[in-house]
């Protein structure tokens, strides 16, 4: 058997990574089946619709032109396309979404991060992150306001001056107040990212009128 | 039938094996492997603000980071192999490979897909604001991401994975045809190589399709580190020491020294690898317990992996002088010190309490070069070394080049393994002691020149090899054919 063909093909190929794949990826996917995925419909809630209408309010020619209407429809496909936009620059080769329980993350980037954050499809695949250069963004929707996470994907040097993030001027059409539908798609992602949670942070004040606005 | 006769009869291999394509996959592998280094430098200059071309959307480090390791893996590694595997699996088997026309087919079929892949993540981010991919994406709830997506090494666009899938098939069936049709005893490697056509094909399927199509969340999480860590272990791994098993031997002209140990060897690695994925997501939600199995089964193949170099080690016992001569043996096993290195330092760096410090951090970063470049890289030239000269019919150039290729390469990635390993530690406790975030990237930057470095000597040893290799070609073809290298490779 150690030696035969059969041997290795059935029980060393395919046997054991059948076993392997049994125990480690069904028993989680078992366990969590209480949970579905969300859609993007699902996720969008007050926080980011807010978020969203300020950014028609913040760049209107802009918004205007490469989105419309700061509707609901048009903040899940401002949504999909960010994380497109997220995925496709490799910008979650440097950042994580994962806020871990050791390390003293929890009091540098907000609570740690539990499996219902995760079931949605914007996690397919899920973001977790390999490494760090900048800082965990699970939670950095409403940190900051928008015009900063524009002039910082234009230049990150401006805003932070030591910053080895690349430039992405080509979310732009030529200047910082003018981001282009991807542009304007990635900021909308970043803002909601941490949305869900009851942690979300205002970088201005906000009223109970404006989120129901 | 006598055994004289039998002998006779049998085909040379000369007959079973087309030279011609070993060539070509090896000069596809090196072309792959100077895109990457460029991608790996241009990611090392952007960290550092020497990028030079920050306004250009084509060549934006962040996606030239994933065309670094993509080319690596998919483009270097793997054509590297499978010239290997066209020379090797012939030889072993004294059967032909399937179709030499299916060779062909599978020759330009994986080019297609490792240059569509990198046009995809290249060009690919730049359409994806066009109306009817919104469109698409909403209507099938898929992520339809014409560039990358959002797995590591299974980057590889949406629209090319049936396509490498259906080529990994191929490349079974082609391979496993001369194996299955042999008769006798299968010697080691070709354990190794049977088993790796088995789980390439499967750990492509499970990570380019699971995590993007059905599962998301934390489910995905784990079937991420499975995929992450097969494509190593059950793929390069198996491929590459099925290498060893075979070349080792040759060159040292004696047997492999204990055949009980290459049994454990590859059991162990059968067993224990495919059960480790999880350990690339330590502290995630995934369950504790799969974590933890994930810990043990790492540190389980540790122990494997040291009777593999204790039987490689046994091998050379009396003769490791001739690695002083002999450049494709001081390759393979310079490969084999860094190999026992990294699973050394896996088996720590796998527990919690590393975790707790390292996870992030450039650790793993020197951790990954070690592995693709220290090891397996190495054992690659090392058969290049060893194969040009008798599929060019000349001696190389410069044996002086060749040195140079071997020191460069092997003080490059040491000296970047030890600085990123380095580094790793200092960004672990710059997080952990909570200085602003800017503090770890202030920190980093003397660690990070010394890496751009590091890189360059490797790259030019990478040139001092092309270089050879191009005035070997030119060089007129020697008298008689060179079966053995009196010069690199003493009797």
């Amino acid at each position: 058997m150690f030696e035969s063909k059969a041997g290795i093909f059935f029980i060393a190929g395919v046997g054991f990574f059948a076993f392997a794949f049994l125990s480690n990826a069904a028993v989680p996917v078992a366990m969590y089946r209480d949970q579905p995925e969300k859609t993007v419909e699902e996720l969008v809630n007050p926080r980011i619709l807010y978020q969203f209408k300020e950014l028609s309010r913040r760049f209107p020619e802009a918004f205007e032109d490469h989105v419309g209407e700061a509707s609901e429809e048009n903040c899940v496909k401002a949504l999909r396309l960010g994380r497109q936009v997220y995925v496709g620059e490799g910008c979650w080769h440097c950042h994580s979404q994962f806020v871990r329980p050791v390390s003293n993350d929890s009091r540098r980037f907000g609570a740690v991060s539990e499996t219902w954050e995760y079931q949605n499809e914007l996690q397919r695949p899920v973001m977790f992150g390999t490494r760090r250069v900048g800082p965990d963004l699970t939670r950095e929707g409403g940190r900051r306001g928008s015009d900063w996470h524009a002039v910082h994907f234009f230049r990150p040097k401006i805003v932070s001056t030591d910053s080895p993030m690349p430039e992405y001027p080509w979310l732009f059409d030529g200047a910082p107040d003018k981001p282009n539908k991807r542009g304007i798609a990635l900021i909308t992602y970043i803002q909601w990212l941490g949305s869900w949670h009851d942690t979300y942070p205002y970088y201005e004040e906000l009223t109970e009128m404006q989120l129901n606005e | 039938m006598s055994a004289a006769t039998e002998a006779a009869t049998q085909p040379l291999p000369e007959n079973l094996v087309n030279e011609k394509l070993v060539r070509w996959w090896f000069l596809a592998a090196l072309t792959y492997l100077a895109i990457s280094m460029l991608g790996g430098i241009l990611m090392a200059l952007q960290l550092i603000h020497w990028n030079p071309f920050t306004k250009i959307e084509l060549l934006s480090a962040g996606r030239w980071r994933m065309i670094h390791t993509n080319a690596v893996a998919y483009g270097f590694i793997a054509s590297a192999f499978l010239g290997m595997l066209e020379w090797t699996v012939p030889r072993l088997t004294m059967q032909r490979v399937l179709s030499d026309k299916l060779s062909y087919f599978i020759f330009f079929a994986w080019q297609v897909v490792v240059c569509s892949t990198a046009a995809g993540i290249i060009i690919g981010p730049s359409l994806q604001d066009q109306e009817w991919v919104a469109n698409l994406s909403a209507s099938l709830h898929l992520p339809m991401n014409l560039g990358a997506q959002g797995l590591e090494w299974g980057e590889t666009p949406f629209w090319i994975d049936p396509l490498a899938l259906a080529g990994l098939a191929l490349v079974g069936a082609n391979y496993m045809t001369p194996i299955a049709r042999a008769k006798g005893p299968m010697y080691v490697t070709l354990w190794y190589f049977m088993a790796a056509f088995v789980w390439t094909f499967l750990t492509y399927a499970m990570g380019n399709f699971l995590p993007e199509y059905s599962l998301q969340g934390t489910s995905a999480g784990a079937v991420s580190g499975l995929f992450i860590h097969d494509l190593v272990g059950l793929f390069v791994t198996p491929l590459g020491w099925g290498m060893m098993y075979y070349i080792v031997p040759i060159l040292l002209k004696k047997p492999i020294w204990s055949h009980g140990l290459s049994l454990v060897g590859f059991w162990g690695l059968a067993f224990f690898y495919p059960l480790q994925g999880i350990h690339h997501f330590l502290y995630t939600p995934i369950p504790m317990f799969l974590q933890y199995g994930a810990i043990i089964s790492t540190i389980a193949v540790e122990f494997v992996v040291a009777t593999v170099v204790i039987n490689f080690v046994g091998t050379i016992w009396g003769d490791g002088r001739k690695i002083v001569k002999d450049i494709p043996l001081r390759w393979f096993y310079t490969g084999m010190i860094f190999y026992f290195i990294t699973c050394f330092q896996c088996a720590l760096q796998v527990t919690l309490t590393f975790q707790k410090l390292i996870h992030f951090t450039d650790w793993v970063v020197g951790h990954a070069h070690l592995v693709m470049f220290g090891v397996f890289s190495m054992w690659i030239f090392g058969m290049m070394t060893y194969l040009f000269p008798r599929l060019l019919g000349r001696q190389w150039a410069s044996r002086r080049l060749c040195e140079w290729h071997y020191w460069l390469s092997a003080f490059g990635v040491f000296i970047m393994f030890l600085d990123l390993t380095l580094a790793g530690v200092f960004q672990g406790y710059y997080w952990s002691s909570l200085q602003p975030w800017d503090a770890s990237v202030y920190g980093s930057q003397p660690f990070w020149i010394t890496r751009l470095f590091a890189g360059l000597m490797i790259f030019s040893g990478y040139c001092c090899f092309i270089t050879n290799l191009y005035y070997t070609w030119r060089s007129p073809v020697a008298e008689t054919a060179p079966a053995t290298n009196p010069e690199l490779s003493p009797a």
